[in-house]
Parts: structure tokens; C-alpha cells; sequence
């Protein structure tokens, strides 16, 4: 099977600083990829490469058979990355509804074709749907976790990058959200490339790379992940 | 109560003019925070619309439907001034997205050449120059795509723009050769004069109501309640507000943040447009008639608190109540019998132009208190 995305030598520099060295990863579809590393290395500059908040100085990017060039990320979110960032980039001011009707801007058409919110995200995040009213910058940081994770859903991507999903979120709603994740994933058979720090969660995925300053030292399948690995890689 | 009447509609008519003239700022550096210094030139290019076309008006063949001019003028200023404000944010703002004090340069610098191109260049081929603009962008929105997209794509476009500049060309051409008045470059200021229509009051328990100031009241609701309707419910008025409030994020979800820049700038402008039909009814029209409305509007707006609708509207009316009432010295017809030296006060800034002091002294006092303006932004964007 072709990989749905494929790295290979990228680099990304912020400034002068050297962020990302050759970095080579793949993801296939229907398969969950785990990111790990300490803070600083690299995990979220390697995630706003892929969607192109940044340009790499050097290597390939191939998604869904096609190179990434220059393209914004509004053409990206259109050829099907669902983006997911740290902080959940929630916008403020509108209102949950309309955050999540934003998510469907990244279908053909956009917006304007699409006004009605598929239920299936009121079925994994039920939450949401009591709160449609709500200002999205009124919700609590595990609400405003599953609203971005709704929201890039509904653009149905082939590849959901997820960045830190769980970070600071109360227990019962880190099982909710893995469970959603898992599910996507059997239904729709996308790729997830995620970035984490719960081990737990770690273990759902298929694989695993390990970063460490910017460059890529370890990988492969999570159930040989052994607890040296963790150790050196995990903070927790 | 006749005073009063009197003294709240005086306040609404000055207030909506103000609001008219603001209403453009307040999506462009509201919304976007762009300082747009060219604001006032753009408003100008509104009312020297408003000239040209009743000047076309008159014209035999049009003179039937002459006192119809103003509703033609309504939506061609709307058109000239959002193509030359695109045209701006294209060339010049969109570099310096971020720097807001080399943007505050860059539009007066802006400012300044609009100005001196009313002054320098005939009107009539000012017309044409539009004309040109307006098909150049507007064309390739009719294309198909495929045509645009296709192997001979830079050939299409490169047709447009000489179609588009042909027909520039014949419109400056007809127009100075059937319209002396605009064959010519003139720096001297022109009249609107207004149709019959608009012309004396409308008397109503013994208040004489003037058309025009009746015709900006209705002008300044329908354009407020359409910005408000177009940001609320619209698709784009939704992705504009997305934008302003989180730029990197929606670009990810896949919204067109170029395209929807070009779209806030280019409505902003054309509503500076509409402001100056309305600008045009109330006096005469030059090249500086920008520059007395620019500062009134950016205190429309940081007063209301910037980025707030509600709040430009409230601050637009309250400033036109306190301008009539200090203007008018209506605090002595209220009290006529006022201690000696408070009388004299009144009478001081009993003018226009020293009632416009003294708001502006009020404003700067209340912007000590409330920085922000009548209604900040509130919740946990603010530290975004």
C-alpha cells in the first residue's frame, strides 16, 4: 500500500535557528502514527510544516500522491490535512455552530455548499451539541479540545494531524477523546499523524517515531516500545 | 418638546453623516486593524462620483430620468471607491500587514496623491481610469475558470486588461468630448446640486424636517443594517470575522485569507463611497473634503471601541447629540436664566467649529477613564 504521506530530508529552520534536521516519516491510511519527544524538539514546527504555517528550507513532502510545494494552508486544509493545533485555536467569538460549520470551509465548495452539521460529531462529542449556542472562547479547555477536533473532522480529511490533544485535559475526557480518535479511524480508515505525551494513548497507535533535537532517532511498531524508549522519550 | 425633537433629530442627522463616514473605518481598521489614513480620499472619491454622474445626467438623452441620478450614484461610488481600495490593499497595504505605523505612512503618503489627482487630472479621464480598473478585476470573475486555468491563461487575462483599458479609454474620451466641465483639470471645488426631490423640508408639528438630512438618515440605516446583516449571516461575513479574530487558524481550516482580505478592504472602501454621495448632498466637494471627516471617523471609532459595530453606531449618535447641543448652545434656551460667566461659556462654543473642540476634549477626558472605548472586547480572546 502507498503511503498517504511521505517525508523525506525535510528541514526547517525558524530564523537562523535550526529546527528540523532531514526528517524522513510516513503515514499510511487508516493507520495512527505517534510523534514522541521531550519538549522543544520539534513536534509541533514538524506538524505546522506539513499544514504550511512553515516553509521548509529543504526536502519533500508527498500527500495523496501529490507533492507539497508552496501551496497555503488553506489549499492543504482543501486537498484534505485536517489540522488539529496545540491550543486548540479555537475562534473566540463565534459561536460553537459556526466554528464547527468553519470546519466543513475545507470541503469542495465550502461553506457556502455546506450548512448542515453532520450529527456523527454529536455522537462522539455529545457535549457539543448542548453548547451549539455558546461562544466558542466561553468553553473549557477539554470542550474547546473536542470542538477542534470536531470542527477538522467535518472537512473529512484524509490525513488528521493532532497536536498534544491531551495536554491538560481532565482524565475522563482524554478517554473520550481517545476513543473518538480510535473510532474515526476504523470508520473512515484516514491517516492520524498525533503528537502525545500520554503514554496511554501512545500505545492506540501503530507506530511511533522519536524525536530528539530536531531529528527523528527511533521508530517503529508501539507494541516494541520498550521502556528505555519511554524513559528517554516521555516526560512522564 | 418641540425642542427636543428638534435638538434629537439635529443630533441624528450630524450623527449619521459621522456614522456614514465611519461605518467603512470601522470594518477596515475594526476589523482588519488597518490604519487607513486614505480613508477621508476614498469618501472623496464618493462625492466626485456623485458630480460625475449628475453631470452625465444632464446630458440630453438622460435628462428625463435626471432626478433619479442619486440612486445611480449610490452604487457607482460604492464600485469606485472599493476598486481603488482594493487596488490599495493590493499594492501597498497587504506588504505591511503587521506594521501598523509604516501602513499609517504609506496611506498618507496614499492620501496625498489621491488628492492631488483630483487636482491634476481631468476628471473625465479619472472616469475612465476607473472604468478600466473595474473591468480589469471584474472580467476574469465572468471567465470560466477553464479559461483562466487553461494553457492560454495568460493570453485571457492579458485580453481583459486591454479590453478593459480600450473601454477606460472610449468612456474618457466621450465624456470630455460631450462634458466640458470635466474635459479639464480643476483644483477649485465643484457643487452637487441636488434634485428637486431633495430639495427644501418636510414640515411636521412646526419643525421643518430638510430632505437630504432625511435622505442620509434612511441611507446610513439601510447601509448599517445591510454590514450588519452581511457579517452576521453571510458565508463570507462569517469567514471575515473568522479571519479578524484568528488568522493562522482559519487559513488551516481552509479558508482563503487573501481573498477575504481583498473582500473586507474592498467593502470598507466602497461604504467610504456611499459616504461621500452622502458628503456631496451636504456641501460643496474638493479635493481636501477627506481630510475634514478623517479624524471625526477614526474618534467614531476608537470611542465606540474598535472592532465593535454596536458600539460606532452608539458613539456615531452620541457624538451628533453633544455637537448640536453644545453647537446650538441649547443649554441656554433650556435655562435661559444661567449664572452670567456659565452663560458666556456657552455662547463660546456656541459654533461649529468650537462645539467640534469641545467633543473632542469630552472624548480625550472619557478615553482617560474608559481606554477601550464604550465597549471593549471582552472574554479570553483578548490575551490572543
Amino acid at each position: 500500500m502507498t503511503n498517504l504521506l511521505e517525508i523525506q530530508g525535510l528541514n526547517t529552520f525558524y530564523g537562523e535557528s535550526h529546527i528540523l534536521r532531514d526528517v524522513d516519516l510516513s503515514v499510511k491510511s487508516g493507520e495512527m502514527v505517534c510523534l514522541i519527544g521531550r519538549n522543544g524538539v520539534g513536534k509541533t514546527t514538524l506538524l505546522k510544516s506539513l499544514i504550511g504555517l512553515l516553509r521548509p528550507r529543504s526536502g519533500s513532502m508527498a500527500f495523496d500522491g501529490a507533492q507539497l510545494e508552496r501551496q497555503p494552508p488553506h489549499q492543504r486544509a482543501r486537498a484534505g490535512i485536517g489540522y488539529v493545533p496545540q491550543g486548540r485555536e479555537i475562534i473566540p467569538q463565534l459561536t460553537v455552530e459556526e466554528n464547527l460549520l468553519l470546519g466543513m470551509e475545507a470541503l469542495p465548495g465550502g461553506l457556502a455548499r455546506h450548512r448542515h452539521i453532520d450529527p456523527f460529531v454529536y455522537e462522539l462529542f455529545p457535549i457539543l451539541q448542548e453548547f451549539l449556542p455558546r461562544k466558542g472562547g466561553d468553553l473549557s479547555g477539554g470542550q474547546q479540545q473536542q470542538l477542534a477536533i470536531a470542527r477538522a473532522l467535518l472537512g473529512k480529511p484524509k490525513l488528521l494531524l493532532l497536536d498534544e490533544p491531551t495536554e491538560g485535559i481532565q482524565p475522563n475526557i482524554v478517554q473520550d477523546i481517545e476513543a473518538a480518535v480510535r473510532r474515526i479511524i476504523a470508520d473512515t480508515g484516514i491517516g492520524v499523524l498525533l503528537v502525545e505525551q500520554h503514554l496511554h494513548f501512545v500505545r492506540q497507535a501503530e507506530r511511533y517515531y522519536a524525536m530528539q533535537r530536531g531529528g527523528i532517532v527511533a521508530s517503529g511498531s508501539t507494541s516494541e516500545l520498550s521502556q528505555a524508549v519511554v524513559d528517554q522519550f516521555l516526560s512522564v | 418638546m418641540q425642542l427636543l425633537l428638534e435638538s434629537l433629530f439635529n443630533g441624528v442627522a450630524i450623527g449619521s453623516v459621522l456614522l456614514m463616514a465611519a461605518l467603512g473605518l470601522a470594518i477596515v481598521f475594526g476589523l482588519m486593524g488597518v490604519i487607513n489614513l486614505a480613508h477621508g480620499e476614498l469618501i472623496m472619491l464618493g462625492a466626485y462620483t456623485t458630480y460625475v454622474v449628475q453631470l452625465i445626467f444632464k446630458l440630453p438623452a438622460l435628462q428625463p430620468v435626471y432626478n433619479a441620478y442619486v440612486l445611480v450614484a449610490l452604487p457607482l461610488a460604492f464600485i469606485v471607491s472599493g476598486v481603488v481600495g482594493i487596488l490599495l490593499e493590493r499594492t501597498v497595504i497587504r506588504r505591511l500587514y503587521g506594521n501598523p505605523l509604516e501602513t499609517l505612512l504609506a496611506t498618507w503618503g496614499v492620501s496625498l496623491i489621491l488628492q492631488q489627482f483630483v487636482r491634476s487630472v481631468p476628471l473625465a479621464h479619472a472616469a475612465g481610469l476607473i472604468l478600466a480598473l473595474v473591468l480589469g478585476f471584474g472580467l476574469p470573475l465572468l471567465l470560466p475558470s477553464s479559461l483562466l486555468a487553461g494553457p492560454r491563461a495568460r493570453l485571457v487575462r492579458a485580453g481583459s486588461w486591454a479590453i478593459s483599458a480600450l473601454g477606460g479609454v472610449l468612456l474618457a474620451g466621450g465624456l470630455a468630448s460631450q462634458i466640458t466641465r470635466i474635459a479639464r483639470a480643476t483644483s477649485r471645488n465643484v457643487d452637487v446640486t441636488a434634485p428637486k426631490w431633495m430639495r427644501g423640508g418636510i414640515e411636521f408639528i412646526d419643525i421643518t424636517f430638510p430632505v437630504p438630512r432625511l435622505v442620509i438618515i434612511v441611507i446610513t440605516i439601510v447601509a448599517v443594517v445591510g454590514v450588519t446583516w452581511f457579517l452576521n449571516k453571510s458565508v463570507w461575513g462569517m469567514r471575515i470575522r473568522a479571519v479578524t479574530q484568528n488568522r493562522s487558524m482559519s487559513d488551516c481550516l481552509g479558508i482563503p485569507t487573501d481573498t477575504v482580505d481583498v473582500l473586507t478592504f474592498g467593502i470598507g472602501s466602497g461604504l467610504a463611497g456611499v459616504a461621500g454621495v452622502a458628503v456631496s448632498l451636504l456641501g460643496s466637494v474638493g479635493p481636501n473634503v477627506g481630510g475634514s471627516y478623517i479624524v471625526g471617523c477614526f474618534m467614531v471609532v476608537v470611542l465606540g471601541g474598535v472592532g465593535n459595530l454596536l458600539g460606532t453606531v452608539l458613539a456615531s449618535f452620541a457624538i451628533g447629540m453633544l455637537t448640536d447641543l453644545i453647537g446650538a448652545g441649547r443649554l441656554l434656551t433650556i435655562w435661559p436664566d444661567m449664572p452670567a460667566p456659565l452663560a458666556g461659556a456657552v455662547n463660546f462654543f456656541a459654533t461649529t467649529s468650537m462645539a467640534q473642540v469641545m467633543v473632542f476634549a469630552l472624548i480625550v477626558v472619557f478615553l482617560q477613564f474608559r481606554p477601550a472605548g464604550l465597549f471593549p472586547q471582552k472574554g479570553r480572546m483578548v490575551e490572543a
